[in-house]
């Protein structure tokens, strides 16, 4: 898809041919993120939708309390600290940003009275600011009222690197301005396509100036608010207790009507994923369980109980396997796939279009992850509407065998296939972790009748993600031929996740392995592409280059995708709760209510 | 046993318990990983957010000079703060102190009041059907991990009969009786899963001391004194049978502190077990750190206990 076909969907959503959700997912059919899409339509002047949820109770409270699982506890309530989902899920009980990002990748409004656009001009035409109107007659659970104050002052919590806060990359490039006490003005130094990053979602929650004005920077730590958070959310704080216990009750002045319904939440953490979907969907001991990271079949046998179910949410995860164009058993410089180096038998296309075709991916999906892991063949989100039209991937032994046949890789007399006396033996590693092992079989399996052996290897998680620069199993070194993971995008631009390409990202021992670009891919057509794609103005223009950026990627055969990871949760039957990929699980925590 | 045995005692407790830290330190610090991995895998956060933050919490400089400044903050009754949280460790400890000594002491004694009367029973009438009985499920007992004990009552209590809570909530929201009730309801199982299983190796240790102890000489001589049956076996046998007993019982006691991390996980019991567990995936050095310390504590201070103890039930054992 290139520029002119872009323009020409827009034009017919606009023109009212194409619905503004037939062109998100087309969009994320060639690689693209909801949010991207729906901003691409923004700044064509299409407003966003204004989807509101659905939401039954007519009477704020009476709920009683609202249980909820997280297997891994919240261990930090500040957001700009919040490293992990559970940190993020936690403080958004509390914390709300500007706008939050809904299924389909459109911003809703929380703190903000309205979402920008172009038909107001709160959305300047060059994309270099953007103007938000804040909700009038919020107050702090002190009390205190919400202001524009409040707003500018996060930017420049943030930014102070002595503060040292994970949301820095946010805030740190952008000017904010206050305008009126409920109007902020967002600058940007150069014109910024994907301009709803600051204040909104899961990074943009807002903490309040009042009380957090005293330990900006180095004290960043010691505010008393870090414990016990102050905010604008549905919950009220009452207690906190690293990795176990977040309680919450009712925030009588909430500024949405009739919310919360629960007169008050409690998140419990610890235990594994099995247990926690036992609790929710087989004993209904808790209402809701985040991240079931558990197999298909073992869900679907607790969903027999008829007390809960379990919720599939697109994301942008994807299970991938890695190829290595660098060779990883010579050593040059004290280090092993080193980018003076070539692979031996990765270098060459039909070996990489072979494997391709080894990876069973229908079977990895129906046998292995079933509903949480669908079976894709690109890097980015793939719904299932658009499976179909998208037949680049395929699995054939016979056709794998054939391809290697003609590029002249015969079989010997042990039944491995060689060319110039190298064979075609590859280690194949990944983490310790069921799934992942029983896919492993599955593509030895495929890849032995095809006269490719390999030789599986299993690293614990905790080495294997880890960035410890002496071990050398762990992911980023890349000591082997193949690897699997799970890459997850955590922004909703992909910009910053399609950088894992680039030449300059390269993981070496020089930058200990810091880079991005883990396969050691370098490829000009692709480093010019994403250049041009960063200083490109026209958001439309931008959006091809990303297309562009992910088939080169995919057609090159750099890496393999297996499955797309969704979110995946568990809750109670009678519980109404929106989740969205793009966002926290609890981004719609005020909108949560049950039927009785 | 004089004051100044106490004094030597704790004197030689000092120098084993720097070593004890010096080796804990140095095994930390070389253990792979990174308490802010996390931080550099993800692409959105610059890798100037994890610099400074090393920086700050001073993991940059050598192990040694961190070894001294944690040694002397720890001197001084500073411990130090969690990476993850950041929030005070002994704050973090003692959030979870309560929990873990009402279910883990509460099993140990359990372990005790059904270990002591079993034992003594089968260990006085050995090969009897009693005894035999008692075997068997003493053998059964600590041949089955926790694990497994801990999934069955969860099967059974909770799955099937939906009489008890499988999750353990340290905040009730519930005052009075029905705090007391949903308390006692919630510990049933992780109690009875650890006290169990530690009961079942006692008993049999109880009965072998018994066993020992009842074919002595003197206690011949005690019950043809015409001294009642009763009388003999608890003045007489227990006393002194108890000696190795009080030893494994005594050495057990800075596990009730240290929590128990596999039933901990399963009902998710929030003790120090399993705040241990997720500072060590984390790596949360300073959590690990305070907490294996203070269990160094706990072992050199139950071990002098355990020796008084020797001292207090068997005169003969005399300290110089």
């Amino acid at each position: 898809m290139n520029e002119r076909e872009l323009r020409r969907l827009i034009d017919d959503v606009k023109s009212g041919g194409l619905s503004r959700r037939g062109f998100v997912q087309k969009m994320i059919a060639v690689g693209l993120t909801a949010p991207l899409a729906t901003q691409l339509l923004a700044f064509s002047g299409v407003a966003m939708a204004q989807n509101a949820p659905a939401y039954k109770p007519t009477k704020r409270g009476g709920g009683g309390l609202l249980k909820v699982l997280w297997w891994q506890g919240p261990t930090l309530l500040n957001p700009h600290f919040a490293v992990g989902t559970k940190d993020q899920d936690g403080s958004r009980l509390f914390y709300e940003p500007l706008a939050g990002w809904d299924p389909n990748g459109n911003l809703r409004p929380v703190l903000a009275a309205a979402i920008p656009g172009r038909e107001d001009g709160t959305l300047a035409a060059d994309g270099k600011s953007v103007t938000w109107k804040l909700k009038k007659g919020v107050t702090w659970h002190d009390g205190k009222p919400f202001t524009a104050d409040d707003v500018v002052f996060n930017w420049q919590y943030s930014k102070d690197p002595a503060t040292a806060a994970v949301t820095i990359a946010d805030y740190k490039d952008i000017l904010v301005e206050k305008v009126d006490d409920y109007t902020i003005t967002i600058k940007f130094d150069k014109p910024t396509p994907f301009w709803a990053n600051a204040f909104v979602g899961p990074r943009g929650m807002i903490i309040p100036k009042h009380l957090y004005a005293d330990y900006i920077g180095a004290k960043s730590r010691e505010a008393p608010t870090n414990l016990k958070p102050v905010g604008t959310g549905p919950y009220k704080f009452k207690d906190f207790r690293p990795g176990d216990i977040v309680s919450g009750e009712i925030n009588t002045n909430y500024h949405m009507e009739n919310r919360p319904y629960f007169d008050a939440i409690e998140m419990k953490g610890g235990g594994d994923a099995v247990s926690a979907a036992r609790a929710v969907l087989q004993t209904g001991e808790f209402d809701f369980a985040w991240n079931m990271q558990v197999e298909d079949e073992i869900l679907l046998r607790l969903e027999k109980g008829g007390k809960g179910h379990v919720v599939i949410s697109d994301g942008g995860n994807i299970e991938h396997i890695q190829l290595n164009t660098t060779d990883p058993w010579t050593e040059v410089d004290g280090e092993r796939s080193s980018l003076k180096t070539k692979h031996p038998t990765l270098s060459d296309p039909a070996v990489k279009q072979a494997l391709s075709m080894l990876v069973d991916k229908q079977s990895v999906q129906k046998y292995i992850y079933g509903r949480t892991g669908v079976a894709t063949a690109n890097f980015v989100n793939n719904p299932e509407k658009f499976r179909s039209k998208d037949t680049k991937y395929e699995f054939n032994i016979e056709k794998a065998a054939e391809i290697l046949e003609k590029a002249g890789w015969k079989k010997g007399a042990d039944g491995i296939r060689a060319k110039d006396g190298k064979k075609l033996k590859f280690v194949f590693q990944t983490s310790i972790n069921q799934p992942r092992q029983k896919t492993q079989a599955i593509v030895k399996q495929a890849c032995q009748k095809a006269g490719i052996e390999i030789e599986v290897k299993a690293v614990t998680a905790s080495v294997f993600f880890s960035s410890d620069v002496a071990n050398p199993d762990t992911y980023t070194h890349f000591y082997c031929d193949l690897q699997m993971y799970t890459t997850t995008m955590t922004q909703p631009d992909p910009e910053v996740f399609m950088n894992q390409f680039c030449s300059w990202e390269v993981a070496t021992k020089a930058n200990k392995w810091q880079g991005r670009n883990i396969t050691r891919w370098r490829n000009q057509e692709y480093d010019d592409n994403y250049k041009a794609a960063q200083v490109e103005v026209d958001p439309v223009k931008r959006a091809a280059m990303f297309i562009k950026a992910n088939d080169l990627v995919i057609n090159n055969y750099v890496v393999i995708p297996v499955v797309a990871r969704p979110g995946v949760v568990a809750k109670n039957t009678k519980l109404t709760a929106e989740i969205s990929g793009w966002d926290n699980n609890t981004w719609a925590i005020q909108d949560w209510y049950k039927e009785t | 046993m004089s004051r100044q045995y106490l004094i030597r005692r704790l004197m030689i407790a000092i120098p084993s318990l720097l070593g004890i830290s010096i080796v804990l330190f140095t095994v930390l610090a070389l253990a792979p990983g990174d308490p802010f991995g996390e931080l550099a895998s993800n692409p959105a956060i610059p890798p100037e957010v994890a610099a400074s933050l090393r920086a700050k919490f001073g993991l940059d400089d050598p192990v040694w000079t961190r070894y001294v400044h944690w040694l002397v903050a720890m001197l001084h009754g500073d411990w130090g703060f969690s990476f993850a949280s950041r929030i005070d460790v002994d704050t973090l400890i003692l959030q979870r102190l309560p929990t873990t000594l009402i279910v883990i002491g509460a099993a140990q004694l359990l372990a005790i009041l059904v270990a002591l009367p079993v034992g003594v029973l089968a260990g006085t009438r050995p090969y009897s059907l009693f005894d035999q009985i008692a075997n068997t499920l003493a053998f059964i007992g600590f041949s089955l991990p926790t694990f497994f004990t801990g999934l069955l009552l969860i099967l059974i209590f909770s799955v099937r009969l939906d009489w008890l809570p499988m999750v353990y909530r340290a905040d009730l929201g519930a005052t009075g009786w029905r705090w007391f009730v949903e308390e006692v309801k919630q510990s049933i199982m992780p109690v009875a899963v650890l006290g169990l299983f530690q009961g079942a190796s006692l008993v049999r240790y109880v009965r072998s001391a018994v066993l020992d102890v009842v074919r002595l000489d003197y206690v011949t001589t005690a019950r043809s004194k015409g001294i009642g049956e009763r009388k003999v076996i608890t003045r007489h046998v227990v006393r002194t049978a108890l000696i190795p007993v009080v030893t494994l019982v005594a050495l057990q006691m800075p596990v009730v502190f240290g929590g128990a991390i596999v039933t901990e996980q399963i009902f998710r019991v929030p003790g120090i077990g399993s705040l241990l567990i997720s500072a060590m995936l984390s790596n949360d050095t300073p959590v690990v750190m305070a907490v294996t310390f203070v269990f160094a504590c706990l072992v050199v201070l139950f071990n002098l206990i355990a020796d008084i103890l020797y001292g207090w039930l068997d005169p003969r054992i005399a300290y110089r």
